[in-house]
């Protein structure tokens, strides 16, 4: 009985010490990059508070690798739709020092604030960055969306 | 014994068991499932080329992909360098054909996925591309208007089967050509505008037989890919396909801490982008400046996407529209070779500069500044059990 207890009691020792090396493994194991929902949120106050900008893929999903339409909406605080907007966009990859891989382009005006960001592709998973310049009668600001992919 | 030390007992065990790591996590699966080949979308149709999907277009392009009349010197053809029982590739560092080129033959299986042509993307459509050789006085050293006065003599039938009536080519130079010699120069200046079109026209036709005929050529499923399929649907695989303790440590670190897959992704693992990854120059090759100089080269091809023989509408020219022109990233930057198959194909890179997968690895592990623009890769530190760990992996991506 004895012999028993000490076989339990050592398989248990042996169980802690496992869970100990594996909790050590994935707790400095590389991590995805993690964000605050806040972070990758697809609206947002301009940096300088000039405009409120959303950004999200004009047919409603993310597709790796294939050249996308995205629309930028731009409202004033006060919610009134920013016309006549002149935009530039550039980003990358922060963790992988490289740039985007295409150059997209706001290339049409829909109404209501909307403005077509066509030629936008992620070729790979992980964290994305997109800058928008902004101009418009209000002012220039500028804002960055993170995309998650 | 009491029924309490019993069960105390069966406590201890089943923690035991459950407790050994799991292979992968979740994230790795999900990764891993997107580099198996049954990821692979089906490929798109090519709007800019309506005769892509015709099979007696691939059928003349394949006839011509083969055929050594389709050089200056008759000796050449793209099988030449595109040897179809060597991954369409010819195992030596730098193509040799009417003379010796200064990059690396490409191999071709799945090309037809990818949004640029060349190690450097100075080609925006597979047919656009098929044109560049033929024309290269160090490939198959041709001009556009032999190769219409040959099409005519040899294919005629054939042509005009699949892209209608040939035009008048009675009063065309035999050779004629805005990128050859001085004498085809001369002789291309000298032809109508219209004899210079009714030659393009024919020209571009080539291009897009044997553009029809590449799309056919397709990645095989290899063992990678039966273990990954094994592993989504949740049996252990079995036999030959069970990975060995070696491969899997290679597959977890190609897509975890080594970084691979990062631009070596999806099932074809490329990215068709570009990058500078340090990749040092041969001595004594012209300098190689990579994508930054390819960026003008296919904006002024007169066969890329927005030029005249483009068939369907401009909405298909998003890649060449939306190209990145400027920037450091674009120095030294190449495309992303596709990995299939790699392990049975040395030399690597552009110009054949590393001899085996061993010195690949080791290059990745040291990451060396690029001698111009920046290199996007860092020094990974691997051990040797580490390196030799991804070089097995790489092979079981050619079994
Ligand atoms: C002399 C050897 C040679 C011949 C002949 C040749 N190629 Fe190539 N091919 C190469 C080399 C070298 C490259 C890469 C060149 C570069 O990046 O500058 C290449 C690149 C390519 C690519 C680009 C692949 C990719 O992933 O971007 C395709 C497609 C291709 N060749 C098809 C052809 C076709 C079609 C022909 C015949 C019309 C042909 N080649 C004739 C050597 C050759
Ligand atoms: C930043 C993007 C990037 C990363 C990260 C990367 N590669 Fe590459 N890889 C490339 C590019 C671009 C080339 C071609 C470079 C050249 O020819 O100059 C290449 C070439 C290769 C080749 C040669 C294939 C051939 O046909 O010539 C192998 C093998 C390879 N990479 C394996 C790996 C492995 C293993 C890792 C991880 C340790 C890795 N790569 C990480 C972009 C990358």
């Amino acid at each position: 009985m004895a012999s028993l207890w000490r076989y339990v009691l050592a398989g248990l020792g042996l169980a802690a010490l496992l869970a100990g090396i594996l909790a050590a493994v994935y707790l400095t194991a590389p991590q995805s990059p993690r964000l605050a929902s806040s972070e990758i949120a697809r609206s947002k106050k301009t940096a300088n508070g000039l405009f409120v900008a959303s950004f999200e893929p004009e047919r409603g999903v993310i597709r790796q690798g294939e050249l996308q339409s995205w629309l930028l909406i731009l409202k004033t605080g006060a919610g009134t739709p920013v016309e006549g907007a002149a935009i530039t966009i550039s980003g990358g990859m922060p963790q992988h020092r490289h740039g985007l891989p295409t150059s997209p382009q706001a290339t049409d005006y829909l109404g209501d604030g909307c403005y077509r960001i066509d030629g936008v592709k992620f070729t790979m998973s992980g964290l994305w960055q997109l800058h928008f310049a902004i101009s418009a009668a209000a002012g220039s600001d500028t804002v960055v969306f993170n995309v998650l992919l | 014994m009491s029924r309490f030390s019993r069960l105390l007992a069966l406590l201890a065990m089943a923690v035991l068991a459950g407790c050994g790591k799991p292979e992968f996590s979740d994230a790795e699966k999900k990764t891993i499932a997107s580099l198996a080949l049954s990821a692979l979308s089906p490929l798109k149709t090519d709007t800019t080329n309506r005769f892509a999907d015709v099979p007696a277009a691939a059928a003349l392009g394949s006839t011509l992909f083969f055929d050594v009349g389709m050089s200056g010197d008759g000796k050449v053809s793209c099988s030449t360098c595109h040897k179809i029982d060597r991954q369409f590739q010819d195992d030596l560092p730098q193509a040799v054909g009417v003379g010796r080129t200064n990059r690396r033959t490409m191999p071709l299986a799945g090309v037809a996925h990818d949004p640029w042509f060349f190690w450097d993307g100075r080609r925006d459509s597979l047919w656009a591309q098929a044109l560049a050789p033929l024309e290269n006085p160090l490939e198959q050293a041709g001009n556009r208007a032999a190769y219409a006065h040959y099409i005519q003599a040899r294919f005629g039938e054939r042509y005009e089967r699949i892209f209608g009536p040939l035009p008048d080519l009675s009063t065309v130079p035999a050779n004629a050509s805005p990128l050859g010699s001085n004498a085809e120069k001369a002789a291309w200046n000298a032809m109508t505008d219209a004899q210079a079109e009714d030659v393009n026209r024919v020209f571009a036709n080539i291009g897009k037989a044997i553009a029809a005929f590449e799309r056919s050529i397709a990645p095989p499923q290899t063992r990678f890919d039966r273990f990954a399929a094994a592993l989504a649907t949740g049996i252990q695989p079995q036999g030959d396909d069970a990975f060995s303790p070696e491969e899997i440590l290679g597959l977890k670190l190609f897509i975890g801490k080594a970084n691979c897959v990062t631009c070596h992704t999806g099932p074809r693992f490329t990215d068709g982008s570009f990058h500078n990854t340090g990749v040092p120059p041969v001595a004594n090759l012209p300098p190689d400046r990579g994508r930054i100089d390819a960026v003008a080269q296919v904006e002024a091809d007169p066969f890329n996407c927005f030029g005249a023989f483009r068939d369907g509408d401009a909405s298909a020219c998003g890649e060449l529209r939306f190209m990145v022109k400027t920037g450091p990233e674009l120095i030294r930057a190449y495309k992303t070779p596709s990995l299939r198959g790699a392990a049975t194909r040395p030399p690597y890179m552009h110009a054949g500069q590393f001899s085996s997968l061993d010195e690949v690895v080791a290059h990745y592990s040291k990451a060396p500044a690029s001698v111009e623009g920046v290199s996007e890769v860092h020094p990974l530190q691997l051990s040797d059990r580490e390196r030799a760990a991804l070089v097995a992996f790489l092979k079981t991506l050619a079994e």
